[in-house]
């Protein structure tokens, strides 16, 4: 019942992007474990890896779409979130180290034993359980939104305003979990973790099924983003996008779909942080800083705003590119490279790779379909 | 909801769907507002008329809640709410629609959803993630498109109508509130002549039920609708009365011809 409804508005893009998201989820475990790793088609598992992370990043930027493209507030700190999800997977996978640290103490992490901590901070409790932890992952940048949104939105605060403080939100968490005092390892971050739920996280079987529960989320994720653009929630907010004092005038309160999606969207982002955590391996401060969130922008400019499935698309894009130039002789020019494709979107794609891909195919856009540049929307 | 006001004895106010009286309100010094006193009817039709910077718009913002008056009473609905407490939802919930000067609908939407979310009923988010608007009924949306002769262009997306048709679809996302009161701001800018004629007589349906206040340049349209206008200038009601009246009404005359 729920599941039809959820899954009744899924266009043929849609379906498009659900394949190749089932055919991920299966061809590429199946690659890794099941073929030698002499095999011309056998996928290593750095490259499961790798990808687990581009899935991740996808995620966060399908939550960024949702409040970008679709109600127009371009967020350019919902690295924040992600962080923060990341830093409460973090704090569990810490925990499960246990005594197996350098300095071997079974209840501080070594950071802590470092700085000559002798118990566990208030904050740091309950972190050992996972049913404590993953649930943080979601309350925590949920709450940190429900704060921020709450008195942002309800001061009206809109445009280049509203992006401005969002920058300075994520810039000041990143100088706050910089300082050792924070009790978070400070600029070394969280590192050195064993494994999760009894299994190590080198393991290939564990890198397997989070690049496959990652997946997994990325669909889900797609899934209710899905139904809730295509319900009437969806349509207030692309009428807030286009036309905020209409929507004000016809009854509706402006600042309480803001704040909805605003939350749904950052606790969309500490799931991809928490995911993205183990895969990687640590999470640091430099999570918060500002240009991650621009990058993750222009990852959603890429791919197409207000489609859900091109700001996926988009985060891949880049990200793959990203790899490729900053493992070659190109490494050096990647920010120049970035800049460039950011520009020449703005420019000549503004319904970025999905809506050229769409209109190759012969289908209409279903982006913005506002004829007015990039540079001018964000200005506005 | 407000809590009923101390002045409610008062038949002035009691007998009003709209009541303002000695409002002012002034922006960095310019007092845009100064003493106005403004009585509507139930289901009267009112025009307002006045030179730019008269006032016209600033009244309505401050009717519709977006602008706070520094003081003054805005009642509505018999001295029931007063509007001066509630912000822009909340009035709207009350029933006071109002249309822009600029059409203004929601462009990327057809022209069928631009009245689905117009429509009355639950407003709140969740309402609209899971709830009762999304289960509108067709009908409901087909009966208003009718009014305003756009049902054929009903899965057109309203960014590609013409400026007539989207004056026309704002005025139907009005009546889909179901408002009591409708403000309505220079309806007939830039519309041909058929046009201005077909809604000089879709208003004048519409006051049958309700009160409209509608602020208009055009003399001969004003004309055509046979109401009583009031002209506004410097913030405050210069002339009232039927529309030979105040046309030759010697103050309006100066403020018009210039002095």
């Amino acid at each position: 019942m729920i599941a039809q409804r959820l899954l009744a508005g899924i266009d043929r893009s849609g379906i498009v992007f659900l394949l190749v998201l089932a055919a991920a989820l299966t061809l590429v475990p199946a690659l890794n474990l099941l073929t030698p790793d002499a095999s011309p088609v056998h996928v290593p598992t750095y490259v499961v890896q790798l990808l687990g992370k581009y899935v991740c990043y996808a995620i966060l930027a399908l939550s960024l779409d949702l409040v970008w493209g679709y109600c127009g507030i371009l967020s350019l700190g919902h690295g924040a979130f992600f962080a923060l999800g990341g830093y409460a997977m973090g704090m569990y996978l810490m925990r499960q180290i246990g005594a197996r640290g350098v300095y071997a103490n079974p209840d501080l992490p070594d950071f802590m034993v470092f700085l000559n901590w002798k118990q566990l901070p208030w904050f740091w409790h309950g972190f050992q359980w996972a049913g404590f932890a993953l649930p943080m992952v979601l309350i925590v940048p949920g709450l940190l939104a429900l704060g921020f949104g709450w008195l942002a939105f309800r001061s009206r605060v809109t445009g280049v305003y509203l992006s401005i403080i969002t920058q300075a939100m994520t810039y000041a968490l990143l100088l706050a979990f910089f300082r050792n005092d924070m009790g978070f390892g400070g600029n070394n971050g969280l590192t050195d973790f064993k494994d999760i739920a009894g299994f190590s996280v080198e393991g290939q079987g564990t890198r397997v099924v989070l690049y496959a529960l990652s997946v997994l989320v990325l669909a889900g994720c797609y899934v209710l983003g899905r139904y809730l653009v295509g319900s009437a929630f969806g349509k207030v907010l692309v009428s807030i996008r286009d036309a905020e004092s209409r929507t004000r005038f016809l009854g509706y309160r402006v600042e309480h779909y803001k704040l909805a999606v605003f939350v749904l969207s950052a606790c969309m982002a500490g799931i991809a942080g928490a995911l993205y955590v183990p895969q990687v391996g640590i999470i640091n401060p430099s999570e918060f800083s500002p240009a991650n969130s621009i990058e993750a922008v222009v990852w959603v400019a890429v791919g197409g705003r207000g489609t859900l499935i091109g700001a996926a698309l988009g985060a891949v894009a880049v990200n793959l590119l990203k790899t490729l130039l900053t493992s070659g002789p190109m490494a050096p020019f990647w920010l120049f490279v970035l800049g460039a494709i950011a520009i020449a979107v703005t420019l000549a794609l503004p319904n970025g790779l999905l809506g050229l891909a769409q209109s190759r195919i012969g289908g209409k856009p279903e982006a913005v379909k506002r004829k007015a540049p990039l540079t001018t929307r964000i200005a506005e | 909801m407000a809590p009923p006001t101390a002045v409610v004895s008062n038949p002035a106010v009691t007998e009003a769907q709209l009541y303002l009286d000695g409002v002012s309100v002034a922006f960095d010094g310019f007092q845009a507002i100064k003493n106005l006193s403004l009585t509507i009817a139930p289901r009267e039709m009112r025009a307002i008329i006045g030179p730019n910077g008269a006032g016209k718009t600033t009244m309505m913002d401050i009717v519709t809640g977006k602008t706070r008056p520094d003081k003054g009473d805005v009642l509505f609905d018999g001295g029931r709410h007063d509007l001066t407490r509630l912000d822009e939802a909340a009035i709207a919930e009350l029933g006071i629609g109002r249309k822009f000067q600029r059409p203004t609908v929601f462009e990327s939407h057809s022209v069928a959803d631009n009245v689905l979310l117009a429509l009355e009923g639950p407003r709140g988010p969740f309402a609209a993630m899971f709830g009762a608007r999304n289960r509108i009924a067709a009908g409901r949306i087909d009966e208003v498109l009718a009014r305003v002769n756009l049902l054929d262009l009903r899965a057109k997306r309203a960014g590609d109508l013409s400026h007539g048709q989207k004056q026309w679809l704002e005025i139907a996302m009005l009546l889909s509130q179901n408002p009591k009161l409708l403000l309505v701001d220079e309806p007939v800018a830039g519309m041909t002549d058929a046009e201005t004629e077909a809604t000089a007589s879709l208003l004048k349906e519409i006051a049958t039920t309700r009160s409209v206040v509608v602020v208009e340049h055009d003399m001969s349209f004003v004309r055509a609708l046979g109401v009583k206008v009031t002209c506004l200038h410097e913030g405050h009601v210069l002339a009232e009365g039927p529309i030979d009246e105040v046309a030759a009404n010697d103050k309006v005359i100066e403020v018009y011809l210039g002095r």
